[in-house]
């Protein structure tokens, strides 16, 4: 298949692969970080790692949306959804995601009226078709998805639909990622930075991470070859002693970002003091609120929103999985407490989460596959 | 109003549940994996037992990596392998959907409650005995959404499924029953464009619809018409057909290409807003199984890949066999068209549903004539070998990647499609 087929060439993987691995040192290990969720689900659908040298290990990043996603902020969404005439819609990515009292799933199950949409736009439509119901958009991710409600919210306004509203948990990277910098019991050298994300903000915003931290940044695509692309230009730069942004995605990244989304994004939204993240804790000015000049979009003002905190479990480890101190099968429930059917930590949800996508792709060691490929 | 200014915190009654089971099965665990099951069970190079001592004296040196992660593996085994629960309160979409939830579901209340050694094999259908001949007997509901798609309706679905359930078992499916649920309100000329439709799937397959029931529900309660049908058939064959009966050397076989149905069922919804060319695949194998078992063909399972797709089907064959299962992404065919729909929106196709299409199972030595007498066969024209049984890891599918890794390929968890058959 044409744009498929080319970025998952086995020949040129392999030639990368040899490239790579010359260009590790003996006897020194290197840790990078793919930051976003897409990149941790395109390395182990693909079996992307089976292509490393012993000596480079990925880390997986905070940038999974759900995975970050504090209990406590299900549990006021579920809140908001059980006040009369609401109708909650939501990505299916967030139908799973545990509360205290459950998933999206299971408070539909209790006749809850929770649906799935695919694009914040179909909320827009529920609205218009339902003009008797309150219809509220659970609003999650980083940049990424933050424009498409943010234009949905300007075509809300515009419309004037009275009916629909916003409940924001839309975050952003840059905060996370100096957390995870400025995180003392944490090691990494290079980050392979995130592609979707970038297509909005573009790659300046990562400048800080090479100049003041000394790491290189190389933004990467989501076809298995971009990534492996990537972990070479990483490398390059570690074996010149570099430390540089580069961008390996460019026939999709601008380096200034997408200045007409970032300006929806600015225009409805602003950012929050602090923010809780999942594992992480608060972060200031992490995550965005609707503007006050949308305030009747803005579901946090027009709901009684308890502001529950939930203290994530204590077994729960997704907080040093998110950091990349702790590989997701180090933690202490991994597998057996905490599978994908029945999630505790957010990791273990969405295909994207680490924890997840190593459940289901990749829980073999390396020995174990090859020798399964031999019998 | 911002999350966490009241400072209230609250701690989730389900989680500390799930943890005092994690600690039963942790300390259970660690016991005997010390002394005789964990070994035994893992099998693999790393024995349990030994790592198991490395933990309880205590070491202060970290474990290597394999090491670690092998009694980690063991540990998500015995999870695995604990009796089923639900644990919801209530039924969620997700037991519906074929994937683990429906599995726990079937073994955890309906095996649990009618357990006999006709039920236990969970195949497609059951095989009897009755006054010397072997029947076998299904029964199978449909509650498609949209009813007609391109390629078929819930009639045609409602026959063929059934069919094919019994054709699993090597039968020659004979009669079928009918029974509809219907919503007030729903069009008779509709119900007569699907009764239309079942009466030439079952000409094509050869069989009679023979008994039927009516039941009519108020506006609401149904969502337009559900179809149930039963269906049973003779088995002429003294073959012991079951995906318990895999074992490493035999090949993995696929009758065409996978997903169309599925894929069909979700364009057809008209929610994507997405449009390609394809069709459902619903069809009788039953004419392509005869063909199949007629020759000296080593067939030693047959399943048809409906809900939850091939996927499903592997992760079944590799734990009734207690086997491996290694399938290679290059030699599974996949039509461009559902490809490209399921790249579009993040869906494996390995877990799309199929309504024509079987996954045999097959002596290696006699994988070519087995391909051979399928690829005779109309439909069966793109039949594949897609991979073979192997010795280890027991109980774990794993895929050789086009891009040239390898991944396991597990049971799905929960299904963002509803009602595809």
């Amino acid at each position: 298949m044409r744009f498929v087929d080319e970025f998952r060439d086995a020949g040129k993987a392999h030639a990368l692969a040899a490239k790579i691995a010359d260009l590790c040192e003996p006897g020194r290990q290197y840790k990078l970080m793919e930051v976003c969720g897409g990149h941790t689900h395109t390395i182990y659908k693909h079996g992307l790692e089976d292509y490393l040298p012993e000596q480079i290990t990925l880390v997986h990043g905070p940038g999974c949306p759900v995975c970050v996603i504090p209990m406590g902020r299900v549990d006021d969404a579920m809140a908001l959804a059980a006040e009369p005439d609401v109708i909650m819609t939501s990505f299916g990515d967030m139908m799973r995601v545990p509360g205290s009292n459950g998933s999206f799933f299971d408070a539909k199950a209790r006749g809850t009226d929770i649906r799935m949409v695919y694009s914040p736009l179909d909320s827009l439509k529920i609205a218009r078709q339902n003009p008797d119901k309150r219809v509220v958009f659970m609003a999650i991710g980083f940049e990424t998805t933050a424009p498409s409600t943010a234009m949905t919210v300007l075509r809300a306004a515009k419309e004037g639909l009275a009916n629909f509203s916003v409940f924001c948990n839309h975050v952003t990277i840059i905060p996370a990622i100096k957390a995870i910098l400025d995180s003392p019991d944490l090691r990494l050298d290079g980050f392979i930075g995130p592609g979707h994300v970038s297509t909005v903000i573009g790659c300046r915003p990562y400048e800080f991470i090479a100049r003041d931290y000394g790491k290189p940044v190389v933004v990467a695509g989501f076809e298995p070859l971009d990534i492996l692309q990537s972990i070479y230009m990483l490398m390059l730069q570690l074996s010149g002693g570099q430390s540089a942004v580069q961008n390996q995605y460019s026939r999709v990244v601008p380096w200034d970002g997408n200045v007409v989304a970032l300006k929806a994004i600015g225009q409805t939204m602003e950012l929050r003091p602090y923010f809780e993240w999942r594992g992480l804790g608060f972060i200031s000015h992490s995550a965005l609120k609707v503007r006050e000049q949308y305030a009747s979009f803005d579901a946090e003002l027009l709901f009684k929103v308890p502001g529950v905190r939930v203290a994530d479990p204590k077994a729960c480890q997704c907080g040093e999985v998110l950091k990349g101190v702790l590989k997701p099968w180090e933690c202490k429930v991994f597998g057996t407490a905490c599978t994908p059917e029945t999630p505790i930590g957010t990791c273990m949800v969405s295909p994207e989460g680490a924890c997840a996508a190593y459940y289901n792709y990749g829980r073999l060691t390396r020995t174990r596959v090859s020798e399964a490929s031999r019998s | 109003m911002s999350t966490g200014q009241d400072g209230r915190t609250h701690s989730a009654g389900w989680v500390a549940e799930a943890l005092r089971e994690h600690e039963e099965q942790v300390s259970g665990g660690q016991v005997s994996g010390g002394q005789v099951s964990g070994g035994q069970v893992s099998g693999g190079q790393v024995s349990g037992g030994q790592a198991a001592g490395h933990v309880r004296r205590g070491s202060p040196q970290p474990l290597p990596g394999t090491v670690r992660e092998e009694l980690v593996l063991e540990r998500i085994d015995r999870a695995r392998r604990a009796r089923p629960r639900v644990k919801e309160e209530r039924i969620t979409m997700s037991h519906g959907a074929g994937g683990k939830a429906t599995q726990t579901l079937i073994e955890a209340i309906f095996l649990d409650a009618f357990r006999n050694p006709l039920l236990e094999p969970l195949e497609d259908s059951a095989q009897l005995l009755l006054g010397g001949s072997r029947i076998a007997l299904t029964t199978d509901s449909y509650v498609v959404k949209p009813l007609f798609f391109p390629g078929g309706d819930i009639g045609d679905l409602a026959v063929n499924g059934t069919v094919n359930d019994l054709s699993m078992a090597g039968a020659q499916p004979l009669y079928l029953s009918s029974g509809f649920i219907l919503e007030e309100g729903f069009p008779v000329a509709d119900l007569s464009r699907i009764v239309a439709s079942m009466r030439a799937a079952a000409q094509a397959a050869g069989v009679q619809i023979v008994t039927g029931d009516t039941k009519v529900v108020e506006k609401g309660k149904a969502d337009g018409c559900y179809i149930n049908t039963a269906g049973v058939g003779l088995i002429e064959h003294d073959l012991n057909l079951g995906v318990a009966q895999a074992r490493p050397g035999d090949a993995i076989i696929v009758s065409g290409p996978i997903g169309d149905h599925g894929i069909t069922i979700m364009l057809a919804r008209g929610e994507l807003d997405i449009e390609a060319d394809v069709t459902s695949d619903t069809a009788p194998l039953c004419g392509m199984v005869a063909s199949l078992l007629s020759g000296p063909t080593g067939v030693r399972a047959l399943r048809d890949a409906t809900r939850g797709g091939v996927a499903t089907i592997l992760n079944e064959i590799a734990t009734a066999a207690g086997v491996g299962v290694l399938v290679s992404e290059d030699d599974i065919p996949v039509r461009a068209e559902v490809r490209g729909a399921s790249e579009l929106l993040g869906i494996d196709p390995m877990y799309v549903a199929c309504e024509g299409r079987l996954v045999a199972v097959v002596d290696g030595a006699k994988a070519d004539v087995a391909l051979a007498a399928l690829r005779a066969h109309p439909r069966g024209e793109q039949a594949a070998i897609i991979g073979q049984v192997t010795a280890t890891p027991p109980g774990i599918v794993q895929l050789k990647t086009a891009f040239g890794g390898t991944r396991i390929v597990d049971l799905l968890v929960g299904d963002p499609l509803p009602r595809i058959c």
